[in-house]
């Protein structure tokens, strides 16, 4: 197989080389495969999402064939390998979260969004996901703003207050 | 409250105290002792093993296996690398409580995992955390860094030849990791699909290597049993349940939240600590143990004690400790809906009972919920779910077999009114 063209857009930063050269480091030297799921992540930050070329060239920086990374990419569900908008908005609806509201918030932000769970706003400032147990279920019902940030004990006031932070 | 006291609360007592998470506050109140005591006296691991095996600390993932002896299977003097894991991948339903120690008392942590390195001879550890709780994920490398820079993590520990280094890994969104094997593949940079057991992790686990794993509240009581005994922490509990244990209850309480009390709590105690059930509604059913354990109506739930021996009595398990209540509202038929499309997203799709067998159940209780069931669906779904349950490589096909036939045991006439009636029983659901 060809190697990835490393062109300067595809590239990345140095702060973020940086971060990937440190979770390399937690793993033994002939395992810097380990390091893939952080590297996509911190790839994925600043990219704002995994296209191909960028993830053949994270295996390429972690000397794995970029198969195996594709594998990792496509397998846990917070890696977007399509491009998102530019807010991706993850609500849990799992058990714990219906049984606080999280049902309705879903049809509320569908409405108000005029999107459905999977699709992007036109203008492509929201997308709307659809998630599983995020492991805080005492403070239902919640959503992840961009993977890292949660938003708890939501209401429809609440989300409509922070659909308006999000520009 | 501190670590010194020998009171319930082993893994929330910071909770109560100024910057519960800090190096600071845990140093202050006990926290490291065990550890500078079992490092420096070169205390021998079967003794450790002892105390746990006295201590009858059972699992608190979720399978209840008593730790001590899970540590006994590591070959301990076997030369070469060996690893302590940890497996805060807590991402079964109902499940909140590993966030609340990752969150508010890290240290703890980290010192039950260098005591198991300790033990089990392993010179490197690994946290696995949860892809959705990042920031508990930060909170956590900060602690390392203040374990490290303190003397508590890195070489020659408190001037003696012991060595451990501990790290984090983030998950990224996948339930299975929480599979003991599947974590595995997935700390080491694959899809995490299970393996096939055995051979068991204490013999071929992370990289080839000789590798135990346990989880977040298991590895943080260890510090509080080395303290005080495991004759203490046994007492905690009841015979054959020893400790306290943190329950995450959530759904239609007036006050959601984790409760560290004794095992052996009632569960009445434990739902009224949780405010009861909200305006004043009256409780219809319990999954006592995460979504994965078999649901139990209210009333059973009301003459349980919360502990492993008398949940598995009642049918059902103790699990992770996730207790979701449910109120008289809830529609069933629209509650196992929900829990099936759940396993059947995260099934890693290895195994074919798995991977069709959940799309299958999902898929027949979703058009009993749309109106378009039909008469021998009962019958189908309690046939496909007989057929999954132990089929598969591991447990995720039991977990999504178990609710559907304990919902259909139990509540098996919402079912059969859906296919009737086209809707929902009186006075639940829409």
């Amino acid at each position: 197989m060809a190697k990835p063209d490393l062109n300067d857009s595809q590239r990345l930063s140095a702060e973020s080389l940086a971060l990937i050269d440190v979770e390399v480091a937690k793993y033994p030297v002939d395992q810097k495969q380990s390091a893939v799921m952080g590297a996509l992540r911190i790839a994925q930050t600043e990219c704002g999402w995994l296209k191909p070329e960028l993830i053949e060239y994270v295996a390429d920086y972690l000397e794995m064939p970029a198969i195996a990374a594709y594998e990792v990419a496509t397998f846990y569900n917070m890696y977007d390998t399509q491009r998102p908008g530019r807010h991706k908005i993850t609500l849990c609806t799992n058990l714990p979260c219906m049984l606080m509201g999280a049902g309705e918030l879903g049809e509320y932000l569908k409405k108000k969004l005029e999107i459905g769970f999977g699709e992007t706003t036109e203008d492509g400032r929201f997308t709307l996901k659809e998630g599983e147990c995020m492991g805080a279920c005492g403070d239902a019902p919640m959503c992840l703003h961009n993977n890292h940030v949660m938003h708890t004990h939501l209401t429809t006031e609440k989300v409509d207050e922070l659909l308006e932070t999000l520009k | 409250m501190s670590l010194l006291t020998p009171n319930s609360q082993v893994c929330s007592w910071t909770q109560a105290l100024d910057n519960p998470g800090s190096l600071a506050t845990y140093v202050a109140n006990g926290g490291y002792q065990a550890l500078r005591r079992v490092i420096t006296e070169q205390m021998p691991g079967d003794t450790i093993i002892a105390e746990l095996k006295t201590s009858a600390l059972r699992g608190r993932g979720g399978a209840g296996f008593p730790t001590g002896l899970k540590w006994s299977f590591m070959p301990r003097a076997f030369p070469g690398d060996k690893y302590i894991v940890c497996n805060s991948d807590e991402g079964e339903p109902g499940t909140f409580k590993d966030r609340d120690i990752l969150r508010y008392n890290p240290h703890q942590l980290i010192e039950g995992m260098a005591i198991a390195g300790y033990v089990l001879g392993a010179r490197v550890g690994y946290n696995y955390i949860h892809g959705e709780i990042f920031d508990c994920y930060d909170i956590f490398e900060r602690a390392l860094s203040e374990a490290r820079e303190a003397g508590y993590l890195g070489d020659n520990l408190f001037g003696t030849d012991f060595c451990f280094q501990l790290h984090a890994h983030l998950g990224y969104g996948a339930y299975i990791c929480g599979e003991e094997t599947a974590l595995l593949e997935s700390l080491e940079g694959k899809k995490g699909q299970p393996r096939f057991k055995p051979p068991f992790p204490a013999s071929f686990g992370l990289y080839g290597k000789p590798t135990t794993i346990n989880n977040t509240e298991t590895l943080a009581s260890v510090p509080w049993i080395m303290q005080h005994g495991g004759q203490a922490f046994l007492e905690l509990g009841k015979p054959n349940n020893g400790g306290p244990k943190l329950f995450s209850v959530s759904g239609h309480v007036n006050k959601p939240g984790n409760y560290e009390v004794p095992l052996g709590t009632p569960f009445s105690e434990l739902l009224e600590m949780a405010g009861g059930i909200r305006r004043g509604h009256k409780l219809k059913a319990v999954i006592p143990g995460g979504s994965s354990a078999p649901v139990l109506p209210g009333d059973i739930m009301m003459d349980c004690t919360m502990d492993f021996d008398s949940i598995a009595k009642a049918g059902s398990m103790l699990g992770s400790g996730a207790v979701i209540v449910m109120d008289e509202t809830v529609c069933m038929v629209r509650a196992l809906e929900r829990l099936s499309y759940f396993y059947y997203e995260e099934s890693c799709g290895q195994c074919t009972p798995c991977r069709e067998g959940t799309g299958w159940m999902y898929r027949v209780i979703h058009r009993i919920e749309h109106g378009l069931g039909r008469p021998e669906d009962i019958e189908l779904l309690n046939s496909v779910a007989g057929r999954i349950g132990g089929h598969t490589i591991c447990a995720l096909g039991d977990a999504a077999a178990m609710p559907v036939q304990s919902f259909l045991k139990h509540y098996g006439h919402e079912f059969e009114h859906h296919i009737e009636h086209k809707r929902c029983m009186d006075g639940t659901g829409h």
